[in-house]
């Protein structure tokens, strides 16, 4: 007798359950923080911040659609760095600084070797596979746990990169020369796509990309030897050897792959010319972290990472269209840093909910017995 | 070169107190990758009371209340982390990365706040200054500033030290961290431990944010947070093996390669060597991680950090 499964009971309802959970959690809080700094107009401003781009009317709607579409295709590639590296058992905080050095590679090709985009993308997954071979070399050989050299890389990263990019740096600016004026080649280039959001000039391939890379990633995980073999070194790192498997090679190789994802997600954004480097920032940039956050919002799979890095994108837009006289916008990373806070205790509601099933059914059998009896 | 040594002293004080924060954290079996946020809090917390207390109250309230109120900052901050942590078993490093971005955003939304509300709108910037009563943290002997908090950063030192290893409260939290399970069997509240131990490290956390945020400068920018330094406080903390007096020294090292960046233009043959300013900068990270690789193979870590203690599990 087949018993059919309660929708509570799929894992995968549970961790959209979690994640919607963790959303309102997060959207109730930055709702009272505004409530705190001006009651007047709260109310507004919070819906300001869900409505984002959809306040717009029309053609202008379209416009902003695409740009946070063209945002949303690093975040999400930096997710699927987080993810592909978590499922083998490694924390990639260090996806910040592969971040910094794809941005790096990809504009200092193009802008100072004149290169074409596609040659731009691969030098700066090169860039962030180097950087991450080095954190995997580093556990290997020498067990330097992963968050503290990624960290280390991070803002080593972000020194060297502001030190490189100074050298293609527009004169009169803190910031990297304009693609569109010195090398318009290194576009990625749109193919009709712009036109679809009101000729949006940022809107290029890179984004049915990263689907493609949300999608290679999926079935390198879970349909492949390959991936399986990762995940297994990851789950047991000594069985994984006893069974033959190249325990060191599939932890390097797993943090290349990470690295090359982050990489190729700054490629994604910087070479659409929508935003130059400012090399003078002191800080890594949030991208890579907020992958941390999309990665877990999503359930840590590749498929809900497109839903919960196109979320966490819209909330950030959103956070530019408060009244900026009373509240300002980093009310959006408040609300976004809430929510990671919250998904953290993703893994406890799961197994209270779990738990709670499982009282439930042995509490019934015990009464099915008695009947049986009686 | 006077100068050079006030700044070690200062950088050093600073990373002192965030490392043994650290050590307190994870000696006691949490690991606090949220001291950056932690330090941000506390930073936000003391420059207020700078902010709003009249110069005329006298170094002594003016310095004690900076401490006492950022240290609760900290203190009530690391509470995120404890909870979230201890009681409800999450996984401690996505947690204290929230924390991270929490602290810059939730400062900066705060302060920026405080100055709108402040000039009817005019003034949207995310910076505290604090000129006047920065003054009464110091004291000037001839040409070097001596800053009360190097002798707070002293005494917590020694008091950390005596605590941890001459205790019996430190001899339970550090088993805390090394084997829980047989903690809790000699009658040890393993979850009481870890309480204390976050709560310890929010506390030294957010005194090494004030400190850090009143070396040498007067106004500080709250959205860049705190430009890394608690993740280098992370980086002492392993190099001094966990271990207050050998925290001391690494954070003296450190912060003497922190203090090159800030003072090198003042030496002749540094200044003929030009060398970009971003490779002091660079220096303290990649001397770490150099270190990290050697040291690592015999990691002295307790050995029990990172995992949330579930009493069921063997």
């Amino acid at each position: 007798m087949k018993e059919k499964k309660s929708l509570l009971r799929n894992d995968g309802f549970q961790t959209l359950l979690s994640s919607l959970a963790c959303i309102l959690g997060g959207l109730i809080v930055g709702y009272i923080v505004l409530l705190i700094i001006e009651p007047k107009g709260a109310f507004e401003a919070i819906v300001a911040v869900m409505k984002s781009f959809l306040r717009y009317p029309g053609k202008l709607k379209m416009k902003y659609f695409g740009q946070c579409l063209v945002r949303t295709a690093p975040l999400l590639m930096c997710s699927l760095s987080v993810l592909f590296a978590y499922k083998v058992g490694m924390f990639n905080i260090g996806a910040a600084g592969q971040y910094c050095a794809g941005a790096c590679a990809a504009l200092y090709g193009a802008l100072a070797w004149n290169l074409p985009w596609y040659a731009c993308i691969v030098l700066a997954i090169a860039a962030g596979a180097l950087l991450g071979a080095i954190a995997g070399a580093l556990k290997t050989a020498c067990n330097v746990n992963v968050v503290i050299s990624g960290i280390m890389l991070n803002w080593i990263t972000l020194y060297l990169t502001n030190l490189i990019l100074g050298q293609v740096k527009s004169p009169s600016s803190p910031y990297t020369k304009s693609l569109q004026g010195t090398n318009p080649g290194a576009l990625i280039p749109s193919l009709g796509l712009g036109k679809l959001f009101n000729n949006e000039k940022s809107v290029t391939i890179a984004i049915p990309l990263a689907l493609l890379m949300a999608v290679v990633v999926w079935v390198v995980l879970n349909k492949t030897k390959f991936g399986y073999e990762l995940k297994a070194t990851g789950n047991n790192y000594n069985a994984a050897r006893y069974c033959g498997m190249k325990e060191n090679r599939n932890v390097i190789l797993t943090m290349v792959i990470a690295g090359g994802l982050a990489a190729m997600g700054a490629a994604m954004l910087y070479l659409t010319g929508i935003e130059d480097w400012e090399t003078t920032i002191s800080s890594v940039p949030g991208m890579g972290f907020n992958g941390i956050a999309v990665a877990f919002l999503g359930g840590l799979s590749p498929l809900g990472s497109i839903l919960s890095a196109f979320f966490i994108q819209y909330i950030t837009a959103g956070g530019g269209n408060v009244d900026l006289q009373v509240y300002c916008s980093q009310i959006s990373s408040l609300i976004s840093s809430l929510i990671i806070y919250l998904c953290a205790f993703v893994a406890f509601f799961k197994f209270f909910l779990q738990d709670s099933i499982r009282k439930r059914d042995e509490k019934k059998l015990a009464q099915s017995q008695k009947g049986g009896e009686g | 070169m006077l100068l050079l040594l006030q700044y070690t002293l200062i950088f050093a004080s600073v990373l002192m107190l965030v490392a043994l924060g650290g050590c307190f954290a994870e000696r006691s079996g949490v690991i606090n990758i949220g001291l950056e946020g932690i330090m941000v809090i506390g930073a936000l917390g003391g420059a207020l009371v700078l902010k709003y207390m009249p110069a005329s109250a006298g170094a002594p309230v003016v310095v004690i209340s900076t401490i006492l109120v950022s240290a609760l900052f900290g203190l009530l901050f690391s509470l995120l982390l404890a909870v979230a942590a201890i009681r409800f078993r999450a996984d401690q490093t996505i947690t204290g990365t929230a924390m991270n971005m929490l602290a810059t955003a939730a400062a900066t939304v705060a302060v920026k706040a405080i100055n709108t509300a402040a000039s009817g709108g005019n003034d949207v910037s995310s910076d505290i200054s604090y000129t006047q009563t920065k003054d009464l943290l110091l004291v000037r002997l001839g040409n070097f500033e001596f800053n009360w908090f190097m002798l707070v950063a002293f005494v917590l030192l020694v008091v950390s030290y005596v605590l941890l290893y001459k205790t019996r409260f430190g001899l339970r939290l550090r088993a805390c961290g090394e084997h829980p399970q047989a903690a809790d069997s000699v009658g040890i509240n393993v979850h009481k431990m870890r309480y204390a131990g976050v709560l310890i490290s929010g506390l030294l956390g957010g005194l090494g944010g004030i400190v850090y945020i009143t070396a040498g400068v007067s106004l500080w920018k709250f959205e860049n947070g705190v430009a890394g330094f608690g993740f280098l406080a992370l980086a002492v903390m392993i190099f001094g093996a966990w271990h207050p007096l050998k925290i001391a020294l690494a954070s003296l090292l450190f912060g003497f390669l922190r203090a090159l960046g800030n003072v090198y233009s003042g030496f002749d043959f540094l200044l003929a060597m030009n060398i970009p300013s971003v490779v002091y900068n660079m220096l303290p990270y990649i001397i770490s991680l150099v270190v990290l690789a050697f040291t690592s193979k015999k990691s002295r870590a307790p050995k029990a950090e990172g995992i949330p203690y579930d009493k069921g599990s063997r």
